[in-house]
């Protein structure tokens, strides 16, 4: 139930949202039991169910609300090259500490929730799947009905944007020069 | 390829499938050799390991009640 509801949350982000697409999601499945040929697939026919519920529902409130958002992207239509640790990392300055550890040990969970919550559905939700819910590649594309190709450039993708996003929050905050976090006080 | 061949390219080209556990036991170990001699990378691997962590530290979320009593009662349980 608890990743159910943690994927749910990071797709809509919204945690009303989230518990009506997993009460959905659950409702659907218990009346569709039959359909499950084997109870050891269980888990990623729940995902699927979800991500499906996910998607319909979203349409339905886009309908109502009367505007497009695009559910999908252009998928490696721009190249992302930006890497986290070749930003910070400071090998002549080895003896004085580790920048790249500093700046992860200072991050906020509302920093890590506000850039992934921040990506584009389509890298979140492979992301999330992946990094948080710890599924393979081949599961997240039989959930997803996607090619594998596809979850590889999106993970490739978000991962790449998350990185920029968490850079720029860090610099924002103080932690690129500094290993600690800027306060009011400290700028007095 | 003799796992001390494999270039520092090469293993931060496959980094992230290492981490994800996406490759197949040749290619894992010939990473995990050059990663227990190459302290530059081990420490890149290290850093998207525990960034990882984090992420994933702050994505769990626990289900709230007024949804597990939802559920009980869609399910009649």
């Amino acid at each position: 139930m608890d990743r159910l509801y943690g994927t749910a949350l990071r797709m809509t982000r919204d945690a009303d949202e989230a518990e009506d697409v997993v009460a959905e999601s659950v409702s659907k499945a218990w009346r569709g039991l039959d359909q499950l040929d084997d109870l050891t697939h269980m888990e990623g026919w729940l995902f699927r169910i979800l991500h499906n519920t996910f998607v319909s529902l979203r349409r339905r409130r886009q309908c109502r609300q009367d505007r497009e958002v695009p559910l999908d992207v252009d998928d490696g239509a721009e190249d992302c090259q930006f890497s986290l640790f070749e930003n910070l990392h400071q090998p002549f300055l080895l003896w004085l500490g580790r920048p790249e550890t500093e700046f992860i040990n200072h991050l906020l969970e509302e920093d890590l929730k506000r850039a992934v919550d921040d990506l584009a559905e389509p890298y979140r939700i492979v992301l999330v799947m992946v990094e948080i819910q710890g599924y393979s590649y081949e599961q997240v594309a039989r959930i997803l009905d996607i090619p594998m190709g596809t979850v590889r450039s999106r993970l490739s993708r978000a991962r790449c944007l998350l990185q920029k996003a968490l850079w720029t929050q860090g610099r924002d905050a103080g932690l690129t020069t500094h290993g600690t976090r800027s306060t009011a006080g400290d700028e007095q | 390829m003799n796992a001390s061949n494999i270039s520092c390219d090469e293993v931060i080209e496959r980094l992230f499938e290492y981490l994800d556990q996406e490759l197949d036991a040749t290619n894992r170990a010939e990473i995990d050799h050059h990663l227990r001699r190459c302290f530059d990378c081990f420490s890149r691997a290290e850093f998207e390991r525990r960034l990882r962590a984090r992420i994933a530290e702050a994505g769990t979320e626990q289900a709230p009640e007024r949804l597990r009593a939802r559920i009980r009662e869609l399910t009649g349980q």
